[in-house]
């Protein structure tokens, strides 16, 4: 059994290097020392070791549950922590760390020569550590400690080059959008707290659930508050606008955002969740809110010329896809997409920052030709794109399937919906993922930075941020290395873990079963643990489909390879061939056409309507006038008047005899008067 | 009974600085040695911390003298006494004292003067905290004012004298109250005590035994009211939050770190040792009758003062609006003590206090972080600024991590502070929580977009400083990192490890709700 410390280790060795790097070497060895990225590597392939020890763990002993630890025990209030090692925990370990370890090799030579290369290395470990503690939490307020820590190393890293303002904004808007989802989840935790602190224990929650302890209602307001969590982290529709934003970053960066950690992290609250999101009635809200997602970010990848961007809405549409799948049921389906995405995804931004390194932009109206400079590049990112567009017999076709066999199944109106948005977003992929190679690789060289520098200065605007070098050649091995080991795994990760049939020694549908595990052993517990109250009978709820994968559908897998051929016919018929010209296309669907790049102006709607005009222009200016015009105002007036009356009181005690006498005088009339009039 | 260690504590800073205003001459010399005396009071709070018995509980170290005041009608005794909600707030006075004495090191204007009111405010802080005679507290309470009064007016910037006054009459106007609250309670037959509670130790039957059921001379709601605007006024807590914003903005450096980090925090101890501590069985009148009300105004203060906050150009200013935003939080707490049972109220009263501790670290750190950006800037107004991170990383470093932990970062206290207030105040009071919840995006947007128009960029902003300027800006050094750190450290000792102080705290609120 994989014990306790070993699992405490995973965490604490990248902990380690954040802090190590961020303190000893900063200030001894520099801000730029190569220690630094030896020390990250090194604490990160040691949680990799450590993780696959774990996955094999799980494997063949089943899920642990290690004893809870107090963090704050008063009276009426008793937070613990601990760590829940089951299937879900384990195949995150190993994709995060896994993912995580081959981004830091690919950084040694992306960053090199930058003059934080310390700090980018301490934020890098900061970044993997708190996504492994999110995926192995075992209580939910510690599950929020990590899932912030993940927000805070993105902040930190997306605003990396915090100079350019463009990062600077782009971090906090990455932090602000993601953080509006985090009340949504905050409430979740205050309301599980205030139903049973207990609940608070990932284990007993589940138990309660399985027990039925939870009504529907309860379950639904709990389930909406972390779906809204889910929903800014894995940006998906209305929180989803800060994603494409957030590649100001650098682009090893945006690879380990995109693909194993922080947005994969709402994925998996939902599935860490799951069995009480089956047991509310969120479940078609979630399908919905994925499916439209799916389509609604594709279509927005479609006129991107920034390859950045086209990977950035791709990475939204694909979460669309898991979170449809999780609210369709498809547990294991899902995490299968999450588990073959974070490659293929990963590959793909750590090749364009490769073509960055050859172009010295980002921007695809300036590359093109590429393919013969770096064929590396060019062929890993080509199976990168048949994965995601999910051609067989790549890792993401088995994925996508699996997803859409089982929409096809549940024949219900959200499972057709679910079905269609899938069948459509994966024409859209197919379409943008070879625009985008064609664009980059194919075709006449067309100039790169120098260019578009060039472009920008003739029609006198602003030089575009982070324009590099021009050297068109292949990038160095440390960089090509993990993306062949990437593109590797995207061509045989999907078949080899999850197969149709008995390979060898890997079972049919394994993958699957392995993460729906439900056997009686599921939670054996640590032998200093505490056993929570019945595990030994429910464990996880039978709610999640055990076994309920679906069989391979022919006619669903034909029409979805159908879809993603035709779009890459599409693409190759507009920039290949030029049967279609784009050009002609864009003029005729100009009103789509500026919707699609304006991204349907979520934008304008969220920066200038709502934050600058409705809220700080209007509702806090007018707070602020009445804070000081007000209340402020009121005291100060009430403060003069007293020293106004005290004055006036003052004046009368002026000393002179003559005033007193003569104010006697008026006093004795008057009392006088009085008591003529109305004496006796 | 008397120790000594307490009595040590409060007026060690007090005699210390009435010695070297007497014997030091050299600038150097009253400078250091100041720094020296509120670092042995620094020693002293934390063998006072560390030295409470916390399997023992209750009052501890009990200094009492019953006829300082040699007229047996008064009643008052010199009496003071540690327990669990004021020993770490005693901690927290040291580590402020301290660390605002090392700011201070850069004063050159009358220093021998301004280190005499600045250990007497620490004096009259301890005081505050360490008395359990209602009448010594309240002379402690107000004591504080001179030395505050003299530090902002005479080394004030911006209008120094103005925002003393204001800062006086607020404080004294609440001040008022409370003397009439305590003369009310004083002329009760019933209550023939001053003691603030109970010590079966030295023998002393203390108000809140007293004083339930018992036949009062005011209505209690009416004392209660009275107490409560006292504090109300000094947390601060909407409406009563002006004077605030101008004592802090006007304030030099250290007496900001000072004001934030535990002149606001005698409010919400006296709100948690009096207005909670005493109203529990009151007759006709109990703080649960009132609970929902304070939950109300605590959700106002949180995202009014939140919204205020997010419309300030000036640093001081924002960092002092945020601070009635984070007030809120210790009323909110305070609020959870309507819950039906003890239990459930508990939480929330530990959060307030552990709000306090917090806010006074991470607060301290954010005005000491402004201070030491502005002797180096000379501007605060934050659209001038801009690329700071370049030019004087540790600064930006220090600053973003207060930032951080006012924007409720786990790993940092607020967090810690903010999520034991909403999980121990929602079941109670779920609404006002929820409202109140919403204050931490708020934050983070405030709090987010001051740093990156100060830090990051490529520089400053037109208007603001010249490229020259820019370009010379220097770093902290180590007397500056002394007080940086000093700060830093409780911050993330208690986010990551808070039974620290929640051990402690836990005992002082199990005793005052019984």
């Amino acid at each position: 059994m994989f014990s306790e410390p070993l699992a405490w280790l995973i965490i604490a060795l990248p902990v380690a290097a954040f802090v190590l790097n961020g303190t000893a070497v900063r200030a001894f060895l520099g801000p730029q020392s190569l220690v630094a990225g030896w020390i990250t590597i090194a604490a990160v392939a040691g949680s990799f070791v450590l993780s696959i020890f774990a996955l094999e763990s799980v494997a063949s002993d089943g899920a642990t549950i290690h004893q809870q630890h107090d963090w704050i025990d008063v009276v009426g209030l008793h937070l613990t922590f601990g760590i829940l090692l089951d299937q879900l925990t384990a195949i995150m370990f190993v994709v995060v760390s896994g993912v995580s370890l081959l981004v830091q090799i690919y950084s040694q030579q992306y960053m090199h020569g930058d003059r934080s290369y310390t700090r980018y290395y301490s934020f890098m470990a900061l970044f993997t550590a708190a996504m492994l503690g999110l995926v192995s939490s075992r209580n939910v307020i510690q599950l929020f400690v990590y899932w912030e820590l993940v927000g805070i190393s993105s902040y930190l890293l997306i605003g990396f080059w915090m100079e350019r303002p463009s990062a600077a904004a782009a971090a906090k808007k990455a932090f602000l959008m993601t953080r509006f989802g985090d009340f949504g989840f905050l409430l979740a935790i205050l309301y599980i707290f205030s139903v049973n602190p207990e609940y608070l224990d990932i284990p007993a929650l589940y138990e309660a659930v399985g027990a039925g302890a939870i009504a529907a209602s309860v379950a639904t307001w709990i389930a909406l508050g972390l779906f809204m969590g889910a929903i800014g982290k894995s940006a998906q529709f209305p929180l989803h606008s800060w994603l494409p934003d957030a590649m100001e970053g650098p682009t090893s960066v945006s690879a380990l955002i995109h693909s194993a950690t922080m947005v994969t992290a709402g994925v998996f609250l939902v599935a860490r969740f799951f069995p009480l999101f089956e047991a509310s009635n969120v479940m078609d809200l979630v399908a919905l809110i994925g499916a439209f997602t799916a389509v609604f970010a594709a279509s927005m990848g479609l006129v991107a010329n920034d390859i950045k961007r086209v990977l950035a809405y791709s990475t939204i549409s694909q979460l669309g896809y898991m979170v449809m799948a999780l609210g369709i049921g498809a547990y294991a389906p899902a995490l299968f997409h999450l588990f073959t995405h974070a490659f293929f995804k990963a590959g793909l931004f750590l090749g364009a920052g490769s073509v960055h390194h050859a172009s010295g932009t980002f921007n695809m109206r300036f590359m093109g030709g590429l393919r013969k400079d770096m064929k590396w590049t060019y062929w890993t990112m080509v199976i990168g794109s048949l994965s995601l567009a999910g051609l067989f017999p790549l890792s993401g076709f088995w994925s996508k399937d699996e997803i859409l066999a089982t929409a096809f199944e549940r024949e219900s109106g959200v499972g057709w919906v679910v079905l269609i948005a899938g069948l459509v977003a994966a024409f859209m992929t197919a379409f943008y993922m070879f625009r985008a190679i064609y664009m980059t690789f194919h075709g006449e060289y067309r100039g790169g930075a120098e260019v578009e520098a060039e472009m920008a200065r003739n029609a006198n605007l602003p030089e575009p941020v982070g324009l590099g070098h021009t050297h068109r050649h292949e990038s160095p091995w440390m960089m090509v290395a993990p993306l062949i080991v990437l593109a590797t795994l995207a061509v045989v990760a999907g078949f080899l873990v999850n197969p149709l049939f008995d390979v060898g020694p890997i079972n049919k549908h394994a993958f699957a079963t392995f993460v729906t595990e439900r056997n009686e052993s599921v939670f054996s517990v640590d032998q200093h643990g505490d056993v929570p109250a019945g595990a030994e009978e429910s464990h996880l709820p039978d709610a999640v489909h055990a076994g309920a994968e679906p069989e391979f559908n022919i006619p669903v897998a034909a029409v979805s390879s159908v879809m993603a051929a035709g779009g890459i016919l599409l693409a190759y018929a507009m920039y290949i061939t030029g049967a279609v010209s784009p050009v002609a296309m864009g003029r005729r669907l100009s009103a789509i056409y500026s919707v699609l790049l304006g991204k349907y102006y979520f934008d304008e709607l969220y920066e200038d309507r709502i934050v600058v005009r409705g809220f700080y222009n209007r509702l806090a200016r007018s707070l602020a006038w009445f804070d000081t015009a007000w209340i402020d105002n009121v005291n100060v007036q009430l403060a003069k008047l007293t020293a106004n009356v005290g004055r006036g009181l003052a004046n009368v005690q002026n000393g002179q005899a003559q005033a007193y006498a003569a104010v006697m005088a008026i006093g004795f009339v008057v009392v006088l008067f009085a008591f003529l009039v109305w004496g006796s | 009974m008397f120790t000594g260690l307490l009595t040590a504590t409060v007026f060690l800073p007090a005699a210390a600085a009435l010695v070297i205003s007497l014997v030091l001459k050299d600038k150097r010399a009253v400078r250091w040695s100041s720094i020296a005396a509120a670092t042995v009071t620094l020693a002293l709070s934390i063998i006072v911390f560390v030295a409470y018995d916390r399997d023992q509980g209750g009052v501890q170290f009990v200094d009492q003298i019953s006829g300082w005041i040699p007229i047996d009608a008064l009643r008052a005794q010199y009496l003071l006494g540690v327990d669990g909600l004021s020993a770490p707030l005693v901690l927290l006075t040291g580590i402020l004292g301290m660390a605002a004495a090392f700011a201070s090191w850069r004063i050159e204007h009358r220093v021998k003067e301004y280190f005499f009111w600045l250990l007497l405010l620490e004096s009259a802080v301890m005081g505050v905290f360490l008395s359990l005679d209602l009448l010594l507290f309240f002379v402690f309470f107000e004591f504080e004012l001179i030395p505050m009064y003299m530090l902002i007016s005479i080394w004030g910037t911006g209008r120094p004298k103005y925002s003393a006054v204001k800062f006086v009459l607020f404080t004294l106007f609440g001040g008022a109250f409370m003397l009439v609250a305590i003369l009310a309670l004083f002329l009760s037959s019933s209550v023939d005590t001053l003691a603030m509670v109970s010590i079966p130790e030295a023998g002393i039957v203390g108000i809140p035994e007293l004083i339930a059921g018992a036949e009062l001379i005011a209505p209690a709601a009416l004392i209660f009211s009275f107490f409560l605007i006292a504090f109300a006024v000094k947390l601060p807590i909407w409406p009563l939050h002006n004077w605030l914003p101008d004592a802090h903005t006007d304030a030099p450096t250290a007496v900001s770190v000072m004001l934030a980090g535990v002149l606001l925090k005698m409010a919400g101890y006296g709100l948690l040792r009096i207005n909670v501590g005493f109203f529990q069985e009151t007759d006709g009148f109990t703080i649960h009758d009132a609970a929902g009300v304070l939950a109300a105004i605590a959700a106002v203060s949180v995202i009014y003062g939140a919204i205020v906050t997010i419309r300030q150009t000036d640093l001081k200013r924002l960092i002092a609006y945020s601070s009635v935003s984070h007030m809120g939080f210790v009323m909110l707490g305070v609020a959870a003590v309507g819950g039906t049972a003890s239990e459930l109220s508990q939480g929330g009263l530990n959060g307030a206090a552990l709000q306090m501790f917090t806010h006074g670290t991470i607060t301290g750190l954010a005005f000491l972080m402004v201070g030491l950006t502005y002797e180096r800037t000379h501007s605060r107004y934050i659209p001038h600024l801009g690329g700071l991170a370049k030019k004087m990383p540790l600064i930006a470093i220090f600053f973003i991590i207060a930032g951080f932990g006012s924007l409720g970062l786990p790993a940092l206290s607020g967090f810690v502070a903010e999520i034991t207030v909403f999980l121990g105040t929602f079941p109670v009071w779920p609404w006002a929580t929820g409202v109140a919840a919403f204050g931490v995006v708020l934050a983070a947007g405030y709090t987010l977009w001051m740093v990156q128009r100060t830090f990051f960029g490529a520089g400053p902003q037109p208007g603001g400083m010249s490229a020259d300027t820019y370009e010379r800006l220097t770093d902290a050094n180590w007397v500056d990192m002394v007080a940086v750190v000093a700060l830093t450290v409780p911050i993330f000792l208690v986010g990551i490890w808070p039974s620290v102080i929640t051990d402690t705290f836990k005992l002082g609120i199990e005793a005052a709700i019984r």
